[in-house]
């Protein structure tokens, strides 16, 4: 691997990142009252519910978790080749009135974040959206920020980072590799979370 | 995926699959308050019904709708088609108009697979004369899948107007490729004679196959296809071949009853019957508006608009 690829943060590192954001929350908001966090399919969700769970155990209530997926509101249908794939949405709660808090892996051109509000108004008119990120990697091509962000870390463009969850892919990582090595390697990966 | 869906065998197995699969997430779109997506916001799909038709008509302009594709309903009826225009020039009118995708209905069989020589956007059958209507077999594999959890050896019979059914033909190709165990079962005059070569059983006699059924689905009588004489009497084709009250309770349990509709109760099916638990043929009609919006996603979310600025490249590539 070359000297720009390789791990950005182990196991561990997510895990005190994400107590932090639990911590910044709930400090936020002054406690977990009228909460949902709503995880960006097919990764925010599991950071959406072990963020759940570390706001139970430091607040001792429990905040309701939907997931979301994006796929019907992007804005790049038609170019693409292949209809993209559509994973599951469920929001069992009416989030109108509460604080949504989006949860995605990694925030990068901005572009699933609107794409993501634009969904959420179709549930209902939450108070307010707030948005909790893994890794915040630069890039927006869209005015978008997060307000809680694991780690900020400076990419290229062409990069690929990869957050692995242990929930689907085994263990706990954020990865990073550098897409031009790749492809000559002949791996060309598809683009990673936008 | 095929770039147009005239039938069953335009889909592979995987295909049909994730038709379903992605139905699944459309499913939950149809449970919001606002049951309306972005997902095909700018593409136009005609539905083309030049035979009539409620359902398919409306579950097919619901599902446009609900994907935020604009939406133009074309009949027989108050058209130019009442006018005379043959059609191959209505198929150039739309394609002048730039749709993207066409829906269409007809009475002859292979009208759809014409249309494709014509125009450039994408072709779905919505049941032509008495080949295939697709859809309706993806809705019902969609139902069956659901209820009973899988497709891959379950035993479905079909029951009635099997030669008439295009009904008939789309879900027996459709079950036999998802390896389920299909037998039509019909008076001889109404099965037909190809049937053993779709890789399922014949039988005449319903009494015989109902106790080991999962899925028992009643077909039709298509009086107005019927040019002959194919059975005596309504009365005795629904003494042998009806779905009475008295078989249906013979049905195992968590057998399920369906029927395409529109039904012609007394004749293959009983009123009372209807309304037993395993009835699932309004589920049937809910169900076809999300595999519908499956489907046109699935062939519009991809590549380039027709009517796009680009689209004649993308009608080079495809037709390279």
């Amino acid at each position: 691997m070359s000297s720009r690829g390789g791990t950005l943060l182990d196991g561990d590192d997510i895990r005190r990142a994400l107590t932090r954001i639990a911590h910044e929350i709930i400090e936020r908001d002054k406690g977990a009252t009228g909460l949902v966090l709503v995880g960006i399919a097919n990764r925010g969700d599991h950071l959406a519910r072990r963020l759940a769970s570390e706001i139970e155990r430091i607040e001792g209530s429990r905040v309701p978790v939907g997931v979301l997926d994006i796929t019907f509101y992007r804005d790049d249908i038609g170019m693409r080749a292949e209809a993209p794939e559509v994973h599951e949405t469920r929001i069992g709660v009416d989030i109108t009135g509460r604080t949504v808090v989006l949860v995605d892996d990694v925030l990068f051109t901005g572009r699933t974040i609107r794409a993501a509000m634009d969904a959420l108004t179709d549930f209902g008119r939450p108070s307010r959206i707030r948005l909790a990120v893994l890794v915040d990697r630069g890039h927006r091509e869209l005015p978008i920020r997060a307000d809680f962000v694991g780690k900020n870390v400076p990419t290229r463009r062409d990069d690929d980072v990869r957050v692995r969850v242990r929930e689907l892919d085994g263990d706990d990582a954020v990865l990073i590799e550098d897409q031009a090595l790749t492809a000559r390697s002949g791996g060309a990966i598809e683009g990673a979370a936008t | 995926m095929n770039r147009h869906v005239l039938s069953m065998h335009d889909l592979s197995a995987d295909d049909v699959v994730r038709v379903l699969d992605t139905a699944e997430s459309f499913r939950e779109v149809g449970s919001r308050v606002i049951k309306k997506v972005p997902a095909l916001r700018g593409r136009t799909v005609v539905n083309l019904f030049l035979e009539d038709s409620t359902r398919t008509r409306i579950s097919f302009e619901l599902a446009a709708k609900r994907l935020s594709a604009d939406v133009i309903n074309f009949s027989a009826g108050g058209s130019s088609v009442a006018k005379g225009e043959s059609l191959k020039d209505t198929a150039l009118t739309l394609q002048a108009m730039g749709a993207d995708a066409i829906v269409i209905r007809h009475s002859s069989s292979g009208s759809p697979l014409q249309l494709t020589r014509w125009v450039d956007g994408h072709v779905v059958n919505a049941g032509d004369g008495t080949h295939e209507h697709p859809t309706q077999a993806l809705l019902d594999l969609y139902t069956m899948r659901e209820k009973i959890g899988r497709l891959e050896g379950i035993r479905v019979a079909i029951v009635g107007d099997v030669l008439h059914s295009r009904v008939a033909r789309s879900l027996s190709f459709g079950l036999v490729k998802m390896g389920a165990e299909v037998t039509l079962i019909g008076p001889p005059t109404l099965i037909p004679p190809d049937a053993p070569s779709w890789g399922v059983q014949v039988s005449y006699d319903i009494d015989g196959a109902i106790p080991k059924l999962d899925v028992c689905y009643m077909l039709r009588v298509q009086r107005e296809r019927q040019r002959l004489e194919y059975f005596p009497s309504v009365r005795e084709y629904n003494r042998l071949f009806g779905l009475t009250a008295a078989r249906a309770a013979v049905l195992p349990e968590g057998a399920l009853i369906m029927h395409p509709g529109p039904m012609n109760r007394g004749v293959e099916i009983d009123s009372d019957v209807t309304d037993l638990p395993g009835a699932v043929i309004e589920e049937q009609v809910t169900n076809g508006i999300a595999v519908r919006m499956s489907l046109l996603y699935l062939l519009l979310g991809g590549g380039v608009s027709a009517t796009g600025p680009d689209a004649t490249d993308e009608r080079e590539v495809t037709r390279a």
